[in-house]
């Protein structure tokens, strides 16, 4: 039984090690930008969030839609705020076209 | 096999210490390979864990008593699957439970997310730290792979512990505990990282919706479990044990409410930072209550050797995400603001004060007795009026707010479309106090609120339901069934959120039934002398002795009548444990599924004359809980079903926000 403790925890160490030590091994002459993993520059950042903006407000939009369809807004209410929101939709996706020229 | 089990241990240890610092490493200096290098040390944490356990439950499957822990846990006439659940039954079992499933869960999340590489370079360390704390503690403080010179037969298993019901229970729960550490590192991790869009929030919601389905679950197992097993008729006693569980899930259930508003509004980041926070502190503090000794004395947990590793390890998780929290505020910063105090956002803002105000009483509940033995020596405890009283003050407004608050739009409501739309709930919920009322049940005004209160929340969850399946029909001209099923698949989120409503209505209701119109007696009986309570008489006839399996059954043969028909027979009795030498109450439960009541008898004390001391509990409503449960199961897997539509749209988003980087 001891030997095939031994024989078990030495293939669980070994075959540990290989794998945590993987990308060494599959790839061992790699050095600077290629070992670099990608990162969000800022302009991405800032298109990214302008993306979620972008979303927020057309999700917000149809939400508004389904609100108004149920009844839990009335003609008025749903006057009122689809004007800000359409604003708030269009202005995100005006910041992502001027990001993107 | 134990020195297999304990380098098992310590391969999982060294593996989880190299996840931390090499993931430390990788984050700060972006180094691709080291931080796929920690990923896999992390995953290959999970191979390493399930090796021990393998370990253990193969000792216990074969009543290897040369292992301490299967020997203080087990008895070789314990059945095999109480000897597989004694896995869990004791200290160093239920840790590297918890070892075994945040390593799995760990790899899972690392794997699922490996795209991601700037915010999972920053979890891997975070769960690696909480992955070497577990693992160093049952490398170095307890651990199950301590053995001996093997006795000839084990001291088995708690006979409380003996039920189908602690098979699940525990395991549930852990799951539950352990998988708040997800949402925790991937908070951190954002923090971390500076990466604070919603990509954290959308991984996060998910891991938070499992563990706290699974913290549900088990909480629901836990009290059938007391119900059945504990032979009182109750199934809930705010003991702090039960409470430990309960806290988590309630933090875990307000940041399930706020995170919608920071999705809608982009509101409440530092908040729901906090909450994540906090239910994972709660988790570790549940596991520290349950395992440090401190429940029976402050002596005992200073005596001990993991209380105070324990207490340590959470100090460091609460100092260190408020410091991160604290740096990192900048980027927290809403910049968008609540337009109206009637509006969708606002009522789910109520709603987490009330969660929030009510987990930090139980907290203080829970904590007050240790800190009273700290400082004056004396434990004094809180009992159940405490409890109930905040359980009543914030209960009640949580539970009309589930009513209110899906009737409720974004952004801001006129008085006008709220009357409009409260119309229906309201009329239901008058015409249930009324109902109840004129039907005599006016006796309890808890029990008539929560009722009350019921209905309107059923009511609005049943509007929500038909007004929505309408506009879907008015847009798609399918059927009405068609329309339904439209209306859940597209916004499984809101519809699988209101069946968990539904089912938290119906414990309400189960909760208040059968605590407020609940009757009992008890009393001394001799062989064919009865007893009555709620409609129902029962006539003590015999009393059984036989041998079963590892233990003695003794039963009591009791008749049992609703007026002068006759509805069978009940065996209440007792069992007793012969490798345990204990005894436990086996009550007896007849469910009438029409009625939704039980009649639980209990058979307190047996006498040597043939005469028995019996107690008869008539639990109205009581069957709601359980099938409160089946619906919350319901619920929650609808919630938790992928929506392919979501996933798209953020590969979109995330893809071209990279394009912008490289255009």
């Amino acid at each position: 039984m001891t030997t095939l403790a031994l024989v078990i925890g030495a293939f669980v160490a070994v075959s540990a090690v290989v794998y945590v030590a993987g990308p060494f091994l599959r790839e061992p002459a790699v050095e600077g930008r290629a070992d670099r993993f990608d990162e969000l520059e800022p302009e991405s950042r800032r298109a990214l969030e302008l993306a979620e903006q972008r979303d927020r407000a057309l999700a917000a939009l149809k939400e508004l839609e389904f609100d108004h369809r149920t009844g839990k807004l009335s003609d008025t209410d749903y006057r009122e705020q689809i004007g800000p929101l359409r604003q708030q939709a269009a202005d995100a996706l005006r910041g992502l076209e001027r990001a993107e020229q | 096999m134990s020195e297999l089990g304990r380098a098992a241990l310590f391969v999982c240890l060294a593996l989880a210490l190299y996840a931390t610092v090499a993931g430390v490493l990788a984050a700060r200096e972006r180094r691709r390979r080291l931080a796929v290098s920690a990923q896999n040390a992390l995953i290959a944490s999970f191979g390493a864990a399930l090796v021990a356990s393998v370990v253990l439950v193969v000792a216990l499957l074969r009543h290897d008593f040369s292992f301490t822990y299967v020997a203080d846990h087990t008895s070789s006439r314990l059945p095999w699957y109480y000897c597989l659940s004694a896995f869990w039954g004791g200290q160093e079992g239920s840790l590297l439970l918890w070892l075994l499933v945040l390593s799995a869960f760990s790899a899972v999340a690392v794997f699922l997310q490996r795209r991601a590489q700037d915010l999972i370079a920053w979890v891997v360390p975070i769960l690696g730290v909480t992955g070497t704390f577990f693992a160093f503690l049952l490398v170095a403080v307890t651990s199950p792979f301590a053995t001996q010179a093997a006795p000839v037969e084990g001291l088995g298993l708690n006979p409380s512990l003996q039920n189908p019901y602690m098979v699940a229970h525990p395991v549930a729960l852990y799951l539950g505990y352990v998988g708040l550490a997800i949402p925790f590192a991937f908070a951190m991790g954002a923090l971390l990282s500076g990466r604070t869009d919603e990509r954290w929030i959308i991984v996060t919601r998910r891991w938070t919706l499992i563990a706290w389905a699974f913290l549900g679950i088990g909480q629901l197992l836990g009290s059938h479990w007391a119900y059945e097993e504990v032979g009182w008729g109750g199934y809930f006693a705010w003991d702090p044990v039960e409470n430990a569980a309960l806290m988590p899930w309630l933090a875990a259930t307000a940041f399930l409410h706020s995170v919608m508003v920071q999705e809608k509004k982009g509101m409440l980041k530092v908040w729901n930072m906090l909450l994540v926070a906090l239910a994972f502190s709660l988790s570790l503090f549940g596991t520290f209550l349950t395992r440090s000794g401190v429940l029976n004395s402050i002596h005992s947990f200073t005596e001990g050797s993991l209380g105070p590793w324990f207490l340590g390890f959470i100090c460091f998780v609460v100092v260190g995400s408020l410091a991160l929290i604290r740096w990192r505020l900048p980027l927290l910063r809403s910049k968008t603001k609540l337009e109206s105090l009637v509006s969708r956002e606002a009522s789910f803002l109520y709603n987490n004060l009330l969660l929030v105000a009510l987990c930090l009483t139980i907290l203080w509940g829970v904590v007050f007795p240790m800190l009273s033995e700290a400082v004056r020596g004396e434990a004094v405890t809180v009992g159940a009026p405490y409890y109930n009283f905040f359980l009543r003050s914030f209960g009640l407004p949580l539970l009309i707010l589930m009513g209110i608050g899906p009737l409720i739009a974004w952004r801001r409501a006129s008085l006008r479309s709220l009357g409009r739309t409260f119309l229906i709930p309201a009329a239901v919920a008058l015409a249930a106090a009324v109902g109840l009322l004129a039907a005599g049940a006016g006796s309890s005004t808890p029990g008539k609120i929560a009722y009350s209160f019921s209905a309107f929340v059923l009511g609005s969850i049943v509007l929500e339901f038909v007004r929505g399946t309408r506009a879907r029909r008015a847009l798609t001209s399918s059927s009405w069934l068609r329309a339904l099923g439209q209306l859940v698949s597209r916004n499984r989120r809101r519809y699988g959120g209101y069946v968990v409503h539904a089912a938290i209505v119906l414990l309400a209701v189960g909760i208040a039934g059968s605590n407020a119109y609940d009757s009992s007696a008890e009393g001394k009986l001799r062989p064919g002398q009865s007893l009555s309570s709620g409609g129902y008489s029962v006539t003590y006839r015999s009393l059984t002795r036989e041998p079963k399996g590892n233990h003695v059954e003794l039963r009591a043969q009791v008749d049992v009548y609703r007026g002068k028909s006759y509805l069978g027979r009940m065996e209440p009795g007792k069992n007793e444990y012969l490798a345990e030498q204990q005894i436990s109450n086996e009550m007896a439960i007849r469910t009438d599924f029409l009625r939704a009541e039980d009649l639980n008898l209990i058979l307190d004390q047996p006498n040597t004359d043939g005469s028995i001391f019996l107690k008869m509990l008539v639990k109205p409503l009581v069957n709601l809980i359980w099938l409160a449960g089946i619906i919350f199961v319901l619920g929650s897997v609808i919630t938790l079903w992928p929506d392919a539509r979501e996933q798209r749209r953020l590969v979109e988003r995330y893809q071209a926000a990279r394009t912008f980087s490289r255009a």
